[in-house]
């Protein structure tokens, strides 16, 4: 029933600390990514063909744009961050033992750099034209990329 | 039984009457660790405020029950209680206004220390009020009136009218979960010399405040704003507070 709340509170260090800039944060990431998933949606699924027209060659022919491989990059930086910020609000919140929030904390931190390391890999090393092989299965997908490859 | 004016004709000045239950969340350290719930039936009037309840039942039910209580009016800021679900003071609160045909329940105030019944352990609430430096700071000697315009005083109007109920702070979702959270009472009470125009301690107050434990805590749910019995806009302080830290200056 009761809670035990220890006091007073001890300030670390004075002046300076993550969490103001953590909270600026969080409200320019927030109001960028409404533009860049939106603007992703819109061109994922109502311009041209709409969402019939999303295939392997789409995605292929996205990412061989640097204007497209910038935006995503941008969006999946951010949200992580986001997203993953959000998070340890909320385990500093609800973890009571400090070891816990410590390693949860870090454990965030590691989940999201891994998955910004991945993202960004996929993102930039992305090559469509592999070998002949993989070629044959383009064609079945979409002309376009084949083409693409094929130089033709 | 349900009012006083079923039988006889109804008189003028006659004020109805009505039974209703109060479910008070009882705690005894002395006796059992748990806390319980105890029904009591009181025969109220329309004029009645939850604070006249509990009056009548110490008084005529059970002397043992503990609450706080000082005016009794809504200006000390002793009786903060949650009421139905909601924080409010029990001298405020008329019984009328709720709905008498179910248990009203009373418990206290969430987030502090039970002590007994009603009664918590503000300390760390007023420790935090402390923390802010809630007295002007002021370089030259008072010499003569600090003059203040008509504007400059409405500036910090709002946040002039706190009690230090805690009924703002026991409602925020951040301070049930951690204790070392400054509050928006404490904030509110930072604001309201942050931007007093004749106050000089602006920048240590923000530099306290942009702490962990700080207004970087608040979410923003105005979960404060519509429990205080004074109706400050506790949210719009806190944030006013944050955009002051993030300029650097009132």
């Amino acid at each position: 029933m009761s809670v035990v709340i220890e006091t007073p509170r001890s300030r670390k260090r004075p002046g300076f600390n993550l969490e103001k800039y953590g909270w600026m944060y969080m409200r320019l990431s927030g109001v960028l990514l409404i533009i860049l998933i939106f603007g992703h949606l819109f061109a994922n699924l109502m311009v041209g063909e709409g969402i019939h027209a999303i295939n392997f060659a789409f995605v292929a022919g996205k990412w061989a744009s640097p204007f497209w491989q910038v935006w995503d990059v941008t969006m999946l930086v951010l949200a992580l961050i986001h997203g993953t910020n959000g998070m340890r609000t909320l385990v500093n919140d609800y973890a009571e033992v400090e070891w816990i929030r410590r390693t949860l904390v870090w454990l965030l931190w590691i989940v999201c750099a891994t998955l910004i390391v991945i993202g960004i890999l996929a993102l930039t090393t992305f090559t469509p034209c592999g070998d002949a092989s993989s070629l044959a299965t383009l064609a079945k997908d979409g002309a376009n990329v084949a083409s693409l490859c094929t130089g033709k | 039984m349900a009012t006083a004016t079923t039988e006889a004709p109804v008189e003028i000045g006659v004020i109805p009457s009505f039974d209703v239950t109060i479910r008070v969340r009882r705690f005894n350290p002395e006796v059992s660790e748990e806390s319980t719930w105890q029904d009591f039936h009181v025969t109220m009037y329309g004029t009645d405020r939850v604070l006249d309840a509990l009056h009548k039942i110490k008084w005529e039910h059970d002397g043992s029950l503990t609450f706080r209580r000082s005016c009794a009016h809504g200006v000390c800021g002793s009786d903060a209680m949650r009421i139905n679900g909601r924080n409010r003071l029990a001298c405020k609160t008329l019984i009328k206004d709720l709905n008498i045909n179910e248990p009203i329940t009373v418990e206290p105030i969430k987030g502090l220390e039970v002590e007994k019944d009603l009664v918590v352990d503000m300390n760390p609430f007023y420790q935090a009020y402390r923390d802010i430096k809630p007295f002007l700071i002021a370089n030259d000697k008072p010499e003569k009136e600090r003059l203040q315009s008509a504007e400059q005083r409405a500036r910090f109007d709002d946040t002039t009218k706190c009690i230090l109920c805690a009924a703002c702070t026991t409602s925020c979702p951040v301070f049930w979960t951690d204790g070392q959270y400054f509050g928006p009472a404490a904030i509110v009470n930072a604001h309201r010399f942050i931007f007093d125009s004749r106050d000089e301690g602006a920048e240590v107050r923000l530099d306290i405040l942009n702490d962990k434990e700080g207004v970087w805590r608040c979410r923003t749910t105005f979960n404060c704003t519509e429990a205080c019995p004074r109706g400050i806009q506790v949210t719009r302080a806190v944030a006013e507070v944050k955009q002051a830290i993030l300029r650097g200056r009132a």
